[in-house]
């Protein structure tokens, strides 16, 4: 049934609530094809007896008639969030081998809604990367190979795992967390659909904290349709995270379809960086075309303060991130490298624990907010990202969205950047903008590079107002037509 | 100017000046931690209140307590301060196994409570005003527990999370005494209000004193932290023991170190806990799990409504009401508890007839507290119930008994032998007001003692003698106003 493994998350919901094959016989024929794509290094633990006890409990709910928007389809989890009783590492050896007695608020609600859980997806360390490279479980491999080469490029990251999985079949859909562009930059890296959305849409309960002011989970899904589907059942108030916004959640599906004609879509000139190169510039050319022929309303618009967005936000998030990793510290759960006193247990337990970048994040973020530097870094910084919120509210007086590119550049070889820290955080240039502002932010496949790897796009929205940038992802979509798959060479 | 002398401490080059802040740490009264809900109690056992929040697993998150939040306006009001509608919560960072999140979380930039003031009293009767810099809120740490395995310390989390309420003071205390007195005050407040229960025991109430000296009217000097003093008493020794330090060390041409001070309660002494070069740097900076604490100016208000008698409105009012000293009223007011009954006392005497409320006031202060207080117990474990005050205070309005005879009568009341009534009667301790007895009595001793008389007719206020014999030949049963009558009336005075 390996057939089964091709389908949407909308057709193969359709075809559970049809019957025409149980929620155990796709769950089965996903755990096949993981087992076969170990390869990739997509998933760092599977789980298939769960999936498949959870499948079954699907199928009698299915059976019994009270099946949920998601009961029966097998989703991938990255590492990042909680799960009771299931190993949880954020992809850390300091973690080890935690198992969580609790589950994250969004796991929650998506096994709520019925979904199955398949295992737990890679991803860069505490999220702290843009190439999945930095994952104590080792890289994941994007099942994507540019044309007539076999040289393993990155999936991007942090969320690499959850958009490799997905594009290669191995879930219907996937959870993510985007800080400052881990959801988008691996969906525009594998061809997939990632959306992050507005800040407080998602619960942070259960997650593991990398920067608390802009963390937010999303989903990556093979469609913008099931991109809508899978934000449906995660996004909801939860009391238990202060930061969460009480506001009901629409069904983002039925945006999905709707009518573009008369929006007005903004195109910031600060994002059209010197030496963009030319078939980014190109596929941004493609999507205006697309929209303005869907009837959409081109203006030119300005963020004048988007060159500070990158440099305030490499303060921002190791600040708050080295306070947020201090509990990992050997006192009460995960490794524990013992030293002859107190001081010296912290030392050893810390430097075995934690991978390179995040020592890097975490000694950048204490520096930053060190007397004497707390104000030329940290506020200063603070003050960047009032000034990028300002922008993006101004500009949305005259725009309904925005649309720029995902990254700088296609998918790119492992290793090419990792001795590189400047040139690896400048993929999240184009993403960055939308967690300090906390507004909505989608990339979509758009195309592809000339040497066939994908490339994607970026709506921005209002706060909140995720709805229409399903409508023009949708719009969008459509114009683009059926993208083309990764070969399975694996 | 001799009120400020005395407060002066002389060193061998001459008189130095204390001066004394205090930030005192008050647990708040809730049965829910600050972030997490679980619950806090005094005696669970070690790791037993502790949610997965204060545990720091990966991926708690906390949310603030709303009855804490009230708690803290509460007390904020109660120390006429400035209520912030306005406030943020910032993360303290630092490294320690009682801190499971390795930050405290806490308000370091905007308070919840700003600027403020109080007035004490000091023994004397006399009062100062300590100004009140803020009043903030913030997490307690866990306990580490050094003394269970000669290589390992334990740590019990059941601390972690608790709400504090970090009031600080101005610089405004020149002396132990008035330090002391300070946090006396501050606990008679909050356990007023409701916010703190003030037990200093069990460290739900507990100060770190900064210690400076100088030369009367010079700058401030270097000051000193102690940290977390527990008791009145300690709070004065580690005051007396730092300053003389401070002192000498200036005199012998040293410079003080800005440190923090650990006080050593065994010997009376305070020694560096680390330096100002050790000084951790905490990083503050605002929590980012936690928004801006917005507060409604209508809830402050409808709390400023719900708020009870505070002790210095309660003073004033025992004092016009029922023309106490301002001694037996700031005496009265420092628990809630005294005033009530108290009052309760002087609402059964009225019942009965009677009217003395400043007689009540001396039993209940001179005789009862002072009792209870030696004992080292408070008001409500009295054994005299406020209407056998009353009683006996009756029984003197109606000179049944004399004082000294009432004395007696409170010692039976003390030893739990009912109501006083019963006692001057089983015991048979009425007064003698028979003049016609008495008048036999002091006719006598007029006679026996000529030279006696003489003085007394020379200098009036020597009539007490005489009184003192008629007490002594009555056994002290005598009407000490039907003497006074008699003996005036007979010296011709």
């Amino acid at each position: 049934m390996s057939g089964l493994t091709d389908l949407t998350l909308k057709a193969a919901l359709d075809g559970l609530a049809s019957k025409a094959f149980s929620s155990e016989e796709i769950t089965r024929a996903h755990i096949a094809a993981i087992e076969a794509a170990r390869a990739l290094n997509a998933y760092v633990l599977e789980t298939p007896e769960k999936a498949i006890e959870m499948a079954r409990a699907s199928d009698a709910r299915r059976a019994s008639g009270d099946a949920g928007a998601l009961d029966g389809a097998p989703l991938g989890i990255k590492d990042l969030f909680c799960t009771e009783g299931v190993r949880s590492t954020a992809c850390s050896n300091i973690i080890g081998n935690f198992v969580p007695t609790y589950e994250s608020s969004v796991t929650t609600r998506l096994w709520r809604a019925g979904a199955v859980m398949l295992g737990k997806l890679n991803m860069d360390e505490f999220a702290m990367g843009s190439s999945n490279e930095s994952s104590a479980f080792g890289p994941v491999t994007n099942p994507w190979r540019a044309k007539g080469s076999n040289r393993p490029l990155t999936p991007g990251g942090s969320s690499g795992g959850s958009a490799a999985a997905v594009a290669a079949d191995l879930c219907l859909g996937a959870t993510a967390t985007d800080t400052g562009g881990s959801i988008r930059q691996p969906a525009g890296f594998t061809g997939t659909v990632g959306i992050k959305p507005t800040y407080g849409r998602c619960s942070r309960w259960g997650i593991v904290a990398f920067a608390s002011s802009l963390d937010q989970a999303g989903p990556i899904a093979k469609t913008v349709e099931d991109a809508a589907i899978l934000l449906t059942s995660m996004a909801g108030h939860d009391v238990k995270d202060s930061t969460s916004l009480s506001v009901d959640v629409p069904d983002f599906a039925s945006f999905v379809g709707k009518d573009v004609k008369g929006l007005r879509i903004g195109i910031p000139g600060e994002y059209r960086l010197d030496g963009l190169q030319p078939e980014i510039a190109a596929l941004w050319d493609q999507g205006v075309a697309w929209l303005k022929d869907a009837g959409c309303e081109i203006v030119d618009i300005s963020l004048p303060h988007t060159k500070y967005a990158l440099p305030a936000y490499y303060i921002i998030a190791p600040a708050e991130a080295s306070s947020n990793l201090a509990r990992y510290d050997g006192m009460r759960f995960g490794r524990r490298e013992e030293g002859t006193n107190l001081t010296e247990t912290y030392e050893n337990t810390r430097a075995s624990g934690f991978g390179a970048e995040v020592k890097r994040r975490i000694l950048i973020g204490t520096y930053v907010l060190s007397a004497g530097y707390y104000d030329a870094y940290y506020l200063k910084a603070l003050k960047v990202r009032r000034r990028i919120a300002e922008d993006f509210t101004a500009a949305f007086h005259k725009v309904d969205a925005i649309l720029t590119p995902t990254a700088p550049s296609a998918a790119f070889p492992i290793g090419e950047k990792s001795d590189d820290p400047v040139a690896m955080y400048l993929n999240d240039v184009f993403t960055v903008t939308t967690n300090l502002a906390g507004l909505p932010g989608l990339s979509l496949p758009a195309g592809q590079s000339s040497d066939g790897l994908p490339l994607g796009l970026q709506l921005i929205g209002r706060p909140l107002d995720e709805g229409t940038l399903f409508s023009l992802a949708g719009a969008m979509e459509k114009a683009r037509g059926v993208m083309a798959r990764p070969d399975r060479w694996w | 100017m001799t009120e400020t002398a005395d407060k002066l401490i002389q060193g061998r080059t001459g008189p130095w000046e204390i001066v004394l802040g205090l930030e005192i740490h008050a647990q708040v009264a809730s049965k829910a931690k600050l972030f997490s809900g679980a619950a806090v109690g005094f005696g669970a056992g070690p790791n037993e209140q502790v949610s997965l929040v204060d545990a720091a697993m990966p991926g708690m998150l906390p949310v603030i307590n709303r009855f804490c939040v009230e708690q803290a306006v509460r007390a904020g009001l109660g120390l006429n301060a400035q209520i912030n509608l306005k406030s943020r919560f910032d993360r303290k960072n630092y490294f320690y196994p009682d801190l499971p999140q390795g930050y405290q979380i806490s308000q370091f930039k905007d308070p919840i409570v700003g600027e403020g003031e109080v007035e004490v009293e000091r023994d004397d009767g006399s009062t100062f005003v300590v100004g009140v810099e803020r009043l903030h809120l913030e997490q307690d740490a866990g306990k580490s527990l050094h003394d269970q395995d000669p290589n390992a310390t334990y740590v019990d989390l059941n601390r972690a999370g608790t709400a504090l309420m970090e009031i600080v003071s101005r610089p405004d205390m020149r002396c132990a005494e008035e330090a002391a007195a300070y946090v006396k005050k501050i606990r008679t407040i909050l356990r007023y209000i409701g916010a703190c229960d003030g037990d200093m025991e069990k460290g739900n109430l507990r100060a770190d004193v900064n210690v400076s000296v100088r030369r009367p009217g010079a700058e401030l000097g270097t000051r000193c932290e102690i940290k977390n003093v527990n008791s009145y008493r300690h709070i004065q020794q580690a005051i007396e023991y730092e300053a003389r330090r401070q002192v000498e060390i200036i005199e012998d041409g040293g410079k003080i170190d800005q440190e923090t001070r650990l006080f050593d309660s065994g010997k009376l002494e305070t020694r560096s806990m680390r330096s100002k070069e050790e000084a951790h740097d905490y990083r503050y900076f605002p929590d980012p799990d936690l928004l801006p604490l917005i507060l409604d100016a209508d809830w402050v208000e409808q709390i400023k409504k719900s708020l009870p008698e505070l002790p210095d409105a309660k003073k004033k009012r025992l004092q016009g009401q029922y023309g106490l000293s301002a001694y037996d009223a700031g005496v009265m007011i420092i628990e809630s508890a005294r005033a009530d009954y108290f009052e309760s006392a002087v609402a059964a005497l009225k019942a009965a007839g009677g009217s003395d409320a400043k007689l009540v006031a001396n039993y209940v202060t001179n005789e009862l507290l002072q009792r209870l207080s030696a004992d080292g117990h408070e008001i409500d474990a009295s054994p005299i119930p406020a209407a056998d005050i009353a009683g006996l205070v009756k029984l003197r309005e109606d000179g049944v008994v004399s004082s000294k005879i009432a004395k007696e009568v409170f010692d039976h009341m003390w030893a739990g032998e009912g109501a006083p009534y019963q006692i001057v009667e089983t015991h048979g301790l009425k007064q003698e007001s028979d003049t016609g007895a008495l008048e036999g009595i002091i006719a006598a001793l007029i006679a026996a003692n000529p030279a006696q008389a003489d003085a007394v007719k020379e200098k009036p206020q020597a009539i007490g003698w005489f009184v003192g014999q008629v007490m002594k030949a009555t056994g002290g049963k005598a009407n000490p106003g039907s003497v006074n009558e008699i003996l005036k009336a007979k010296l011709g005075i």
